[in-house]
């Protein structure tokens, strides 16, 4: 139980996917220049986080891992060069069926969700999740833990950095600096704040 | 034969993905705390983006667009596989040390980007050609920020030493920040100011506008 309370602190702070490793840059930069619609997309991301990274981890364990074929009689075959492949399929497939899921049944989210779920496919913070249980080579538990706590950890930079782009908007800057520009150098500073968690042992 | 120069050229300064675009950010940060794993990495998605469009811009007459997006992905999955597996057999030390950002690659929008608005349109020459220039402009910047980040962090370039440090004896105090992940921000950020500084037409728009108090109503009092 501790082990996983500590994990989760790690994804979410220490380990922050935007903020110190730099995943989903593109969305994270594009979409936060308002708190609701940055919420919004924060929101899809830990969902679609959550779902993806345990699916994949039962893939890569059941078929991927070297001997993990073993029930077929094929001990020594090693699949894992194909995990790239099957993550990025295993994701674009269920943010499909998550879109026709929630259209479905839960059309007030879906209305809200819209237009981010699509996009989420290509945000890099998704794959590297999946990407980087596979190589700390973490268990089941492990990764639902993982999956929720990173996409917390990226929810919770974009929604920050929203509010601090809204209050950025009022303020005087070097003209050639407005808009992106001054945009990567509060994220900097930003993830200099999230440096201070480093320290943290757990 | 201008217009394929003008493909080449034009993503460097004028239109690059990074400082104009926003694409492909995610890598371009994380990667470039040494010249050597930037520069690895710039050849492996300028070859990644100029096969892949050129391969997209090959079948683009035969996609339906409806899948379109899961035929690029497969593409472009697959040659990263490729490009990992290279790096894997030849390179292992650079492979460990770019972890998870080769397999990124897939996502890079750069990528997906110039397949979604080049290659689908194109022929697969000038699609390869859009891909290298993209490629090179991708790099351009990865390189810059790498030679600041490598040269001020630890005083060494390529891992060979050039300014001679503190505690080998030399002058050099190295800068600990740029080797920690905020000044690839602080360096991109800067990188364009000084491009918008130079080409004021890229500049943006600011969403509001202060006023000038001197001059506006408030003067009366």
């Amino acid at each position: 139980m501790e082990g996983y309370i500590s994990l989760f602190i790690k994804a979410v702070f220490i380990e922050n996917l935007a903020l110190s490793f730099f995943l989903g840059m593109c969305t994270f930069l594009a979409v936060s220049k308002k708190i609701s619609t940055a919420m919004g997309l924060g929101i899809a991301v830990m969902i679609v986080q959550t779902i993806t990274v345990p699916a994949n981890n039962m893939i890569y364990h059941a078929l991927l891992k070297e001997g993990a074929l073993g029930w077929m009689g094929l001990d020594s075959v090693d699949l894992s060069f194909l995990s790239l492949l099957s993550c990025i399929g295993m994701i674009a497939a269920l943010v499909q069926i998550l879109e026709m899921i929630l259209d479905k049944f839960f059309p007030v989210l879906y209305n809200a969700l819209g237009i981010f779920l699509p996009l989420i496919t290509v945000n890099c913070a998704i794959l590297g999740g999946s990407l980087f249980m596979i190589e700390r080579d973490y268990n089941l538990g492990e990764s639902v833990v993982y999956g929720v706590g990173s996409g917390f950890g990226w929810a919770l930079a974009i929604t920050v950095m929203a509010g601090v782009r809204e209050k950025l908007k009022y303020s005087d800057i070097p003209k050639g600096l407005e808009g992106i520009g001054i945009t990567f150098i509060s994220a900097g500073l930003m993830s200099l704040g999230f440096m201070a968690f480093s320290g943290i042992q757990l | 034969m201008s217009d394929t120069k003008k493909v080449l050229t034009e993503p460097l300064v004028n239109n690059n993905p990074i400082t104009l675009q926003i694409l492909g950010i995610c890598s371009a940060l994380a990667v470039t705390s040494k010249m050597s794993t930037s520069l690895i990495m710039a050849v492996a998605l300028t070859l990644v983006t100029a096969c892949s469009s050129a391969a997209i811009s090959a079948i683009r007459n035969h996609i339906p667009s409806s899948i379109r997006i899961i035929v690029q992905m497969t593409i472009i999955a697959s040659l990263v596989i490729v490009v990992d597996q290279i790096l894997k057999a030849v390179a292992y030390d650079v492979s460990k040390q770019l972890s998870v950002f080769v397999g990124l690659i897939i996502t890079n929008c750069i990528v997906m980007g110039r397949a979604e608005a080049y290659a689908m349109k194109n022929p697969p020459l000038a699609s390869f050609m859009d891909g290298i220039g993209n490629g090179l402009g991708y790099s351009a910047i990865l390189v810059i920020v790498a030679f600041f980040r490598e040269l001020l962090g630890s005083g060494k370039l390529l891992g060979i030493e050039i300014l001679p440090l503190i505690k080998d004896g030399g002058w050099y105090q190295p800068n600990g920040l740029m080797l920690l992940p905020p000044s690839a921000f602080f360096i991109i950020g800067l990188i364009i100011w000084t491009i918008r500084q130079v080409k004021p037409n890229q500049r943006e728009k600011a969403d509001f506008k202060i006023m000038d108090i001197a001059h506006g109503e408030g003067g009366h009092h």
